[in-house]
């Protein structure tokens, strides 16, 4: 397989990543999105490791997925966090953070 | 046979992804991610990373998947609300998402590096995607990312503690406000 | 050894300052003094084990260099936290430091009933350390930093007494004009680092000849502005205006800092840098013709005004002039001596005057004083001994120092005789201002506080007053106490001004032509490299030379005895004829008044202009101008901040869609 193929994969699998962002408003279904848009992009780095015949790139995503792990405890303890305060799980709701 | 086994990989990852965005129960999106961790996994190996597709079925579809179950479940499953404080997102997200797949296929494509078309060399150096070779890299070349990396999970680790652990004022509210 | 030493004698003032200091809340008053005493006194002592150990050394090898830290270490500019010790460095440690010690004496004493003991002394041992880093400092580096910490103590001291408007005026003029010096210095080290790459002191004094040829520009401005600050320093003209002002302060200040130590930093300096002013002997004769000029209108001066202590500061002026003649044509020894011997009699001068102010509670106009003869005999016999000296009376110290730099001019010859013919007027003033003094004060029938003394056997309890202006003042913290000491009452101004005394009497005799010459032999290793080290005149020379001094000061003398005792009468009758010249000299030659026009003036006009019209525009309207921009700025974007997530992450998208786009248009 060529590795065009593996890019373009990638890019669609980020762009439907995206699309959750955009239009779901739970965010716990945030976060899967994100996670999404995360594994396309270690998807990408996969295939530029690939193409190069150079390892550095999967480093890069073992990484990458250190900090995706990082950015769910996070992401998730808000979430537990806000349903304790009995605040709406809804990102539209949760707006009074503004400058 | 790689085709067929990139397609399949392919298609399985793309329809679980959207499932994932797709059904109204979070719960269910947290499984459809589980399968797409699953396909994706695959093709990691057909991208000669045999150590981490092990580490994305063991750590991701394995252990941070299930905290996202204990979550969605914790949390129980809410149904979206049915009006949308700003509808049009639901219109201008997949115009933005599709002219972002536009843009990043063609600033790829159009790169002009030489060895898109092929599928890589062939002479990859043997062990190449090991957990031998990807742990060399990682304690020789590479050590301190890999030690930032781990103090960044410690610091993610407290956050979440202090976060989401109980504070002695809501365990004075509780009992008082789950009576009422 | 030898720098381990001097390293301690810069050590022990400065923990005496810091112990003061900091510990007034929990130190009696009488241990701070104890303190300041003994903090100078070791310092002294180290002093002396440092001449020891100097004079161990065979005469090629008397300099040491010591470092102890790297102060800074920048592009090729290397400077170390070093001290330089050679025959002249100890020669002017040992002078500050015995000084020093016998003025914190009398100052024990004198300042016994100030409410700011603690501070004071203080001070005094900050200022004390910062005059040894001058004069150890082995850099141009270490020399400015000492040169601002003798400013700053200077400035701290006169305005000691901080609620007398006159005070904080006083300290606030001197440290200005003291700055304007330290810019000459800093400008000096900047050229003397760009032609010879280095600021060390030896390697300098080493390069410099190699560098330079005789009067080339740059050695020339080099010196020049070296004068620049030796003259601030050393209130020689035009910058003299600030020491008369500089007497606000206490009387022991004026005695320590502006006669015996801080002011002859200036000759030290050109002293040290003589290998530099030899290369430009033009900038060597400016030093000298201005020391002409000082000591000529500051004897003038001096023979005018008639404020006590003011007296005496011009009379420092004037004899610091005799000491750039002395350095400025080559004698380095004679004005180093010179320097030796006024140290002594000066500050002896000023504590006799301290002594006769008390006694007057605290006024010093010499119209107001007559016949302190019988009522204060021990402080009247110091003011004769320290006029003898100062005149040069034979056999005294001044005699020997005044007239060697004198002799020296006349032997070098030429133009220089000028400069011989101008020092013996000056001599001659110096005879007739010196004992006006003595005329006015001590005999003829006793003025009233003088007869109290006499009568009561303690001070007279005047109005306090500030001596300047006649103002009432407080006798709180920030004034001077409400008692008054004399020496005849108290026994550490007696110490000191006793021990002064007989240096100002026999201090020369350390340097008697052709029997011991023993300030010339020890200074000989740090002047041998000059062109002037073996050219003295003849013993027969100088003889001739102490002779013409003697027959100088003993005319000026009786001048003055016909003046002011014989014909009273003739001196008013003078003032009335010359009322021009009188008014001249009274106010120090329009000195003020000249700097207020030339400089003062111009830059406040400039400041003015600069308030109304370019701060008014430039800077308000640049200031608005900028918040008004941030404000509107910020109302643009802040409607972007909608706290909505997914708005946000449309926003994130732009930019992601920007960076594919970069890359898009790369990639054609």
């Amino acid at each position: 397989m060529d590795i065009e193929w593996y890019l373009v994969l990638s890019a669609l699998l980020f762009a439907t990543g995206f699309i959750g962002v955009m239009v779901r408003r739970n965010p716990v279904v945030i976060l899967l999105c994100l996670e999404l848009m995360l594994s396309a992009g270690a998807l990408a780095l996969l295939a530029f490791s690939r193409m190069l015949g150079n390892q550095d790139g999967q480093v890069f995503v073992l990484i990458v997925l250190v900090v995706a792990a990082c950015e769910v405890v996070v992401g998730l303890g808000l979430v537990v966090a806000m349903y304790r305060r009995r605040l709406p799980l809804d990102v539209d709701e949760i707006k009074e953070l503004k400058g | 046979m790689e085709q067929i086994a990139f397609f399949v990989g392919a298609i399985g990852a793309l329809g679980a992804a959207f499932a994932v965005v797709i059904v109204k129960n979070p719960f269910y999106s947290v499984l459809a991610l589980v399968i797409h961790l699953v396909f994706l996994a695959g093709i990691f190996l057909l991208l000669m990373a045999q150590f981490l597709a092990a580490a994305l079925i063991v750590v991701y579809a394995g252990a941070v998947m299930v905290l996202y179950v204990f979550v969605a479940a914790y949390v129980g499953g809410i149904e979206e609300p049915k009006w949308d404080s700003s509808p049009e997102l639901r219109i201008v997200g997949p115009i933005l998402a599709v002219a972002l797949f536009i843009a990043i296929s063609i600033a790829v494509l159009g790169s002009g590096l030489s060895a898109l078309g092929t599928p890589g060399p062939d002479d990859v150096p043997s062990g190449f995607g090991t957990p031998e070779a990807v742990g060399h890299l990682m304690m020789e070349d590479f050590l301190i990312a890999f030690e930032a990396a781990s103090l960044l999970l410690l610091i993610a680790a407290v956050a979440a503690i202090v976060l989401a652990g109980r504070r002695r004022e809501d365990r004075k509210k509780l009992p008082g406000g789950e009576g009422a | 050894m030898t720098a381990t030493w001097a390293w301690l004698v810069l050590l022990f003032p400065l923990l005496g300052s810091l112990t003061i200091g900091f510990g007034f809340k929990v130190l009696p008053a009488r241990v701070a003094g104890l303190i300041g005493i003994s903090a100078i006194v070791a310092a002294f002592i180290c002093g002396i084990l440092a001449l020891i150990g100097l004079q161990g050394e065979p005469s090629e090898s008397r300099h040491v260099a010591s470092s102890l830290w790297e102060y800074a270490n920048v592009g090729g500019l290397r400077i170390d936290l070093g001290i330089y010790v050679d025959p002249l460095s100890i020669f002017m440690v040992l002078v500050v430091t015995g000084v020093s010690s016998l003025i914190h004496i009398y100052s024990y004493s004198y300042m016994k009933s100030d409410q700011g003991y603690h501070r004071f002394f203080s001070y005094l041992n900050f200022f004390v350390f910062s005059m040894l880093v001058l004069v150890l400092g082995g850099n141009f580096i270490m020399l400015i930093v000492g040169w601002a910490l003798v400013g700053f103590a200077s400035y701290a001291l006169i305005s000691y007494w901080y609620r007398r408007n006159t005070a904080t005026k006083a300290g606030m003029k001197a440290f200005v004009i003291n700055v304007v010096g330290d810019i000459g210095l800093y400008i000096a080290a900047i050229l003397i680092f760009k032609n010879l790459g280095s600021v060390d002191y030896g390697t300098v004094f080493e390069k410099a000849p190699e560098v330079f040829t005789t009067n080339e520009w740059e050695i020339v401005a080099i010196c020049l502005c070296l004068l620049v600050g030796a003259f601030a320093k050393s209130a020689q003209m035009p910058f003299h205006t600030w020491l008369a002002d500089a007497m606000e302060g206490p009387t022991p200040v004026s005695s320590l800092i502006h006669a015996a130590t801080m002011v002859t930093a200036g000759v030290y300096l050109i002293a040290r840098c003589h290998s530099l002013f030899e290369l430009a002997p033009t900038a060597a004769d400016v030093a000298a013709w201005v020391g002409l000029a000082t000591l000529m209108i500051a004897g003038t001066i001096a023979i005018a005004v008639t404020d006590l202590k003011r007296i005496i500061a011009y009379s420092t002026m004037s004899q610091i002039g005799y000491m750039f003649v002395g350095v400025g044509i080559g004698a380095y020894s004679a004005g180093m001596f010179h320097l030796m011997t006024h140290a002594f009699f000066k500050a002896l001068l000023f504590m006799a005057a301290g002594s006769i102010i008390s006694a007057m509670a605290n006024m010093q106009d010499i119209d107001k004083m007559k016949g302190f003869r019988k009522a204060m005999p021990f402080t009247a016999a110091m003011l004769i001994i320290g006029a003898l000296a100062l005149s040069g009376f034979p056999g005294t110290s001044g005699w020997f120092s005044k007239d060697e730099i004198i002799d020296f001019a006349h032997f070098r010859g030429g133009m220089y005789d000028w400069m011989w013919a101008g020092m013996l007027i000056g001599a001659f003033m110096t005879a007739v201002y010196s004992f006006r003094i003595i005329f006015r004060i001590l005999p003829g029938p006793a003025c009233k506080e003088a007869e109290y003394l006499e009568e009561h056997g303690h001070v007279i309890h005047g109005e306090p007053k500030n001596p300047a202006t006649g103002e009432l003042e407080d006798t709180e913290v920030g004034y001077p106490g409400e008692e008054h000491h004399i020496a005849e009452q108290a026994g550490g101004m007696k110490f000191a001004m006793s021990v002064l005394g007989i240096l100002a009497l026999i201090g020369g005799l350390v340097q008697v032509p052709g029997v011991d010459e023993v300030i010339t032999n020890f200074l000989e290793p740090t002047f041998e490299d000059s062109v002037f080290a073996h050219m003295h005149p003849s013993t027969h020379e100088a003889w001739v030379g102490l002779g013409e001094g003697a027959l100088i000061s003993i005319l000026g003398i009786t001048f003055t005895w016909f003046l002011y005792i014989r014909r009273p009468d003739l001196p008013v009758k003078f003032r009335e004829r010359f009322r021009a010249v009188h008014a001249l000299c009274v106010n120090k030659w329009y000195g003020d008044e000249i700097i207020d026009f030339l400089i003062v003036s111009p830059v406040k006009a400039f400041g003015r202009f600069c308030n109304r019209v370019f701060e008014r525009f430039a800077i308000d309207g640049a200031t608005a101008g900028v918040a008004g921009l941030t404000r509107s700025a910020g109302a643009a974007v802040r409607d972007m901040q909608s706290g909505m997530l997914r708005g946000y992450a449309v926003l994130m998208l732009f930019g992601i869609l920007a960076i594919a786009i970069y890359f898009l248009i790369r990639s054609i």
